[in-house]
């Protein structure tokens, strides 16, 4: 009916069941923190970088991984709500299906803002000293908000095409993994040759080096375009493979 | 029957069919449904009455034939048909983790109501289901009937013109069963067209003005309760008899009058009214030497029983 409103109506029942489902608060908040406490003084040690500490170089790659945790999430909520009825009362009322995914990547959005300030508090209070200005703030705020909702999407994408929210869950795999062969955690170059090819290329690496660069106040080069243009990419595939996906879905 | 100018028909259905695969569920389908009476369909499980009920709620595409409800085509007016029509499906559409308040007012929204007007439409609601003291707990914490209403509620936020019910009772107890039966009642009071499934011939007697018997994807008898159950058998006399040759030769004798065997265990059941004179006569008749028959027992026809009769006929 009328959709305008279903969109913050819906946004707001995601946000509400998020805040109520005691795992997904503790995946999305305690495990980034945890993992910034793991890498920095279980690893830290043993990797060189060249930005000093270590919890300098690592910090914005923990924000990255954090992203995919709370955004892999979205693939369980929207499979829910695929296969537990709900989808069906919805469509009978004449609601969009695209303001009921729309829904679940506000409150993924949500959450990994909750998610990362608390990461980026954690990182602080154990010596990472971003350098960035307003304007070096802002855009890495906006190249890490854009990769969550592509994530997001892509997560929605999944748990379309997954049976049952568990496959679901199974199927964001990738989206955790990204991470690791990408110079999140540790340099490109101390990786063996044959990642090399990989590791450059994937679309990880342009968003964090983006973000080292903005909040180091390093020069970043053409990361952030490289980043722009992988996640607008990612994004105008997904969209649509989005409704193709529902609309085989619902028969 | 008497011909009700269009206006009177709250749905109606020429012809539906669909295929899911190579199994036909609906095969020419043809129904009318009166405005402000309370229509069952009643079918064994895998009959077809959750795949019509979604395809007159413009959830699925028929193959063909057609079907408008509350005047509007299922096809070219899909809008329409939401805007006028609820859904209660077989399986409780809510959210586990919001309270019933939460759904009401979230579903009243979407049905475009502004956020005073939906809080107040919910508080109602919730009275009106006897969940006023349960409005703030989650509906994790409801019992199967607390749900099912919270469910019905949730479909009359907008006062739709029709209604569909799928299995509303199946899986609740008899307490329950019996509320969610006045629930049924009391919404025809408002002039509102009932639509609901059931696999249980007392339900569909105790609610319907109008009863079909959906089999084999066709409607295979339609009237009022009284006139179909005039069709069918209320009660079924099994009969345990004493011996195989006993066994073997009363099913040869009564063909097409069983309505339920079980060799294994020597059981023959058939027709009966229940009544003490119908039982003793029948036991006359089927075992004139009162040494065939071991032991009997009366139960309540099964729908299975009701469809093997009318395919009998
Ligand atoms: N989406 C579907 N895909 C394949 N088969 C289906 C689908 N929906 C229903 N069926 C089949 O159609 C038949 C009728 O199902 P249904 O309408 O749910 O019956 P009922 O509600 O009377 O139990 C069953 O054999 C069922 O397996
Ligand atoms: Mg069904």
């Amino acid at each position: 009916m009328s959709d305008l409103t279903a969109y913050p109506v819906l946004a707001g029942r995601s946000i509400r069941l998020t805040r109520r489902n005691l795992d997904a608060v503790l995946t999305a908040l305690v495990l980034p923190v945890m993992l910034m406490l793991v890498f920095v003084y279980f690893f830290g040690g043993a990797i060189e970088t060249s930005t000093g500490k270590y919890v300098t170089y690592v910090a914005p790659g923990v924000l990255i991984l954090c992203a995919g945790y709370g955004a892999s999430m979205t693939a369980t909520t929207v499979s829910n709500d695929m296969t537990n009825g709900i989808i069906d009362r919805f469509r009978s009322m004449d609601t969009s299906p695209t303001a009921v995914l729309t829904g679940h990547v506000a409150a993924s959005v949500a959450r990994n803002a909750v998610a990362t300030s608390a990461v980026l508090a954690v990182a602080f209070a154990i010596g990472f000293r971003p350098q960035a200005g307003p304007a070096g703030w802002l855009a890495a705020s906006g190249i890490l908000l854009l990769y969550i909702t592509t994530l997001s999407w892509l997560g929605a994408a999944a748990g379309l095409l997954a049976k049952t929210p568990e496959a679901a869950g199974g199927f964001t795999f990738a989206m955790l993994f990204l991470p690791y062969p990408s110079s999140a955690f540790v340099p490109i170059d101390t990786m063996p040759d044959w990642l090399h090819g990989f590791s450059d290329n994937q679309p990880v690496t342009p968003v964090i080096e983006s973000l080292r660069g903005l909040l180091l106040d390093q020069p970043a080069g053409n990361s952030p375009w490289l980043a722009l243009a992988w996640c607008l990419g990612l994004l105008a595939v997904t969209l649509p493979v989005c409704g193709a996906l529902f609309r085989r879905r619902i028969g | 029957m008497h011909r009700a100018p269009e206006a009177e028909w709250a749905i109606r259905t020429r012809g539906l069919s669909k295929a899911y695969g190579s199994v036909q569920v609906l095969a020419g389908l043809d129904l009318q449904v009166r405005r402000g009476s309370v229509f069952a369909l009643l079918g064994p499980n895998g009959a077809g009455k959750t795949t019509t009920v979604r395809i007159l709620a413009t959830l699925t595409r028929a193959d063909a034939g057609q079907a408008t409800v509350a005047g509007h085509d299922v096809l070219t007016a899909r809008s329409q048909v939401r805007r006028a029509i609820s859904l209660t499906g077989q399986y409780a559409a809510l959210d586990e983790e919001q309270t019933g308040l939460e759904n009401l007012r979230m579903m009243a929204r979407l049905r475009g109501l502004p956020r005073a007007a939906s809080r107040d439409r919910a508080q109602e609601l919730l009275e009106r289901f006897a969940l006023t003291d349960a409005g703030h707990r989650r509906v994790s914490t409801y019992s199967g009937g607390m749900r099912r209403r919270l469910d019905i509620a949730a479909g009359l936020v907008s006062d739709p013109e029709v209604v569909f019910l799928d299995e509303p009772t199946t899986g609740l107890d008899p307490r329950s069963r019996r509320t969610m039966w006045e629930t049924v009642g009391s919404l025809t009071q408002a002039g509102v067209t009932v639509f609901l499934t059931t696999q249980y011939l007392e339900e569909a007697d105790q609610l319907a003005d109008r009863v079909a018997v959906l089999d084999g994807g066709r409607v295979r008898a339609q009237g009022t309760p009284e006139e179909l159950k005039k069709t069918v058998t209320a009660q079924r006399l099994d009969l345990t008899m004493a011996g195989r040759a006993a066994y073997t030769q009363l099913a040869g004798r009564l063909g097409g009058r069983v309505l339920h065997q079980s060799p294994e265990e020597l059981v023959l059941g058939v027709a009966t009214d229940g009544s003490a004179a119908h039982v003793r006569a029948l036991l006359d008749e089927l075992d004139p030497t009162r040494e065939q028959v071991a032991r009997f027992a009366v139960h309540n026809a099964t729908l299975d029983d009701v469809f093997l009769e009318l395919t009998h006929e």
